[in-house]
């Protein structure tokens, strides 16, 4: 981490998500080593690296989707361990977007963002509906609430599904590759949604490969490369100044030099 | 440069449509297809007209005795006499109006489940599943309501084949959903033990061992003069029976539903009974409506079983009627009544699973 950043962000409190010498394993496959990451209050972080990396795990063992074995992980200030209580506290305060929606097909658009709202927050069913509705606005497709996800376009699903997460009024963000199942003319609307939500001062952490998102919400760029993270910085320096061969390598693969 | 001109839409060549063209394709698109359809129209040329002589044209249909069935068709006065013990069993004349109360009532009740704008179905469902069967036993068996006593042992005929069939499968459902549940849980192995060596059990063992289990040897393990009633163990058993059916097909919905349904609704928070009873079961049980309806027809005809430790279902009325020396040699008539009246249950129910189904399907 840059020295600027460290210094901008030495009030403890504001300490959103922190990765001390985390590790995991599947089986015997060391996927995850050593991760240590600390991301504070309203800071907007990209992870990207080749394939298989284990971006998608890091992010997933945020919100306990997948378990860790070694090391320790704060949320909020909660440590995430096998005590359940924690991980639902947790879970009620982080949002996660996946690549493929998993939207709920048997609900309609506005079922399935009142869902969460009405049985895990226990709002009245009135007063849920009237925050979705809000949300939709927001990511500007209202006139969805009573259709099905299997009616909409992949766009809409993913801004449909950005929606049902914010509904929980979540204070972190995580996004696992949200474009990437997405048709080229649909990338823009879903980012577009995403940088919306970035102004709003929202702390993300978001797997992506779109470099022009990095570019212009990322704070800090973070590249992982065989279940560690080799580099991080902020986006300028990130891309025009990488210190590790493997994130040049990587850049030139992606940026297509 | 050259616009691209877009060619005319043409008309389909005549082969291909109109009854020509129909039949064309479907029965005589070769030589081999040609055979095909000529045999099919020669069997049923031989099979169909004498069944409809036998069955409708040439029987006799009004009397009181064997006298009346003077003709070569069939005697359906051997049904109609009979008709009264087929559906009620030895259920007292004069207390018939009570079952027909509950088959009505029950009628009723289900109506406003079909219809769309019914806001209160679940309820309804609930009291139809859970609190409908008690008040259904009490006036059929009348202690409870000040009524004359009917002992099971005198229910019978088809209205004893739908109360076996049907508590069988209501009470068999949540039993199946909580072992396919159990099965699947695999950070629980104890619990997933006893739910997969319960299902293999009842799975493994034929309905007749189990009936005859029930009312042969239940009563050995029970404590001396000890009475538990006949249709109550023949209930107990078809049940857990048929929850290991249900079991296997709800699990194969189960599986059906993609991780990223799962991970969506603990991403969100829902613990474990809000993630399955509100996104997991709901798919899952839809995608198994005609997995489980086909277990129900099923069961339907195996309650013919419980003949055989001396309960009348439908089955069981024909087969006591024709040992009548008065009706002696109407197996046939008896036979194909009760073949005719399963098939029509069976048939609408496979029917409506398939309206469901549609439904569902065009739902999302
Ligand atoms: N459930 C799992 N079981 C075993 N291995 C897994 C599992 N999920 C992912 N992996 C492996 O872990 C590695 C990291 O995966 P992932 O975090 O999905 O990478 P990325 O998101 O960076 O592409 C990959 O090699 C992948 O094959
Ligand atoms: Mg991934």
């Amino acid at each position: 981490m840059s020295d600027q950043a460290q210094s901008h962000h030495d009030a403890v409190d504001d300490v959103m998500i922190e990765l001390r010498g985390m590790h995991k394993w599947y089986d015997k496959f060391h996927v995850l080593k050593d991760i240590d990451l600390v991301v504070h209050k309203g800071e907007r972080i990209v992870v990207c690296g080749p394939s298989g990396s284990g971006k998608s795990t890091m992010i997933r063992c945020i919100n306990r989707l997948e378990e860790h074995q070694r090391g320790q992980i704060f949320v909020d200030g909660v440590e995430l361990t096998g005590d359940l209580k924690h991980v639902e506290q947790i879970r009620k305060e982080v949002g996660m977007v996946f690549q493929h929606f998993n939207l709920f097909p048997h609900l309609t658009v506005l079922d399935n963002l009142t869902l969460a709202p009405i049985w895990v927050r226990k709002l009245p069913r009135k007063e849920a509906e009237a925050a979705a509705m809000a949300l939709l606005e927001k990511v500007k497709i209202p006139e969805q609430a009573k259709k099905y996800p299997g009616q909409l376009s992949g766009g809409q699903q993913q801004r449909v599904a950005i929606a049902r997460s914010l509904c929980m009024n979540p204070k972190i963000m995580l996004f696992d590759e949200p474009t990437s199942a997405l048709d080229p003319e649909m990338i823009k609307e879903v980012l577009d949604t995403m940088v919306e939500l970035a102004e709003t001062g929202m702390t993300m952490i978001c797997v992506t490969h779109e470099m022009g998102f990095a570019k212009t919400v990322a704070n800090r760029v973070i590249f992982m490369d065989e279940g560690e993270i080799i580099e991080e910085n902020e986006p300028h320096e990130f891309f025009n100044n990488p210190k590790q061969d493997r994130t040049k390598l990587f850049l030139s693969q992606i940026l297509g030099h | 440069m050259s616009t691209f001109e877009r060619g005319p839409d043409l008309p389909p060549p005549v082969t291909q449509v109109g009854v020509i063209g129909w039949l064309r394709r479907n029965l005589f698109s070769s030589w081999l297809y040609s055979f095909l359809t000529l045999l099919a129209l020669y069997l049923v040329w031989i099979v169909v007209p004498p069944v409809i002589n036998w069955a409708l044209l040439d029987a006799s249909w009004s009397g009181t005795a064997r006298e009346d069935c003077t003709s070569d068709g069939a005697c359906w006065v051997f049904v109609s006499v009979r008709f009264n013990q087929f559906m009620y069993g030895f259920y007292p004349e004069a207390q018939q109006w009570r079952v027909n109360i509950i088959y009505g009532t029950l009628f009723l009740l289900m109506t406003p489940l079909f219809l769309k704008a019914f806001p209160w179905k679940t309820a309804l469902g609930g009291f139809i599943i859970f609190v409908y069967p008690f008040i259904a036993y009490g006036l059929l068996d009348g202690a409870w309501f000040g009524l004359e006593v009917v002992e099971t042992t005198r229910w019978g005929g088809l209205s004893l084949t739908l109360i076996l069939a049907g508590v069988g499968c209501v009470a068999a459902l949540p039993l199946g959903i909580i072992l396919a549940l159990g099965r699947r849980a695999t950070d629980m192995p104890a619990a997933k033990s006893l739910c997969v060596i319960f299902i293999e059990f009842w799975r493994g063992v034929p309905l007749i061992t189990v009936l005859f289990m029930s009312s042969v040897m239940l009563p050995l393990f029970l404590p001396e003069g000890v009475q538990f009633d006949k249709l109550m163990r023949a209930l107990i058993g078809i049940t857990l029976f048929q929850s290991a059916y249900m079991a296997e097909v709800i699990r194969g919905g189960l599986q059906a539903i993609p991780k990223g349904q799962y991970e969506a609704a603990d991403a969100l928070g829902l613990g474990y009974w809000k993630k399955t009873g509100l996104i997991v079961l709901p798919q899952a049980m839809k995608i198994v409506i005609p997995g489980i309806v086909n277990t129900f027809i099923a069961l339907i005809k195996d309650t013919t079983l419980v003949l055989i430790i001396g309960l009348f279902e439908l089955l069981g009325m024909i087969q006591n009627a024709l040992n009548d020396p008065n009706w002696l040699g109407y197996a046939t008539e008896g036979y194909a009544f009760t073949a005719l009246t399963f098939w029509i249950i069976c048939f609408s129910l496979s029917r409506y699973s398939m309206r469901i189904e549609r439904k569902l399907h065009t739902g999302h």
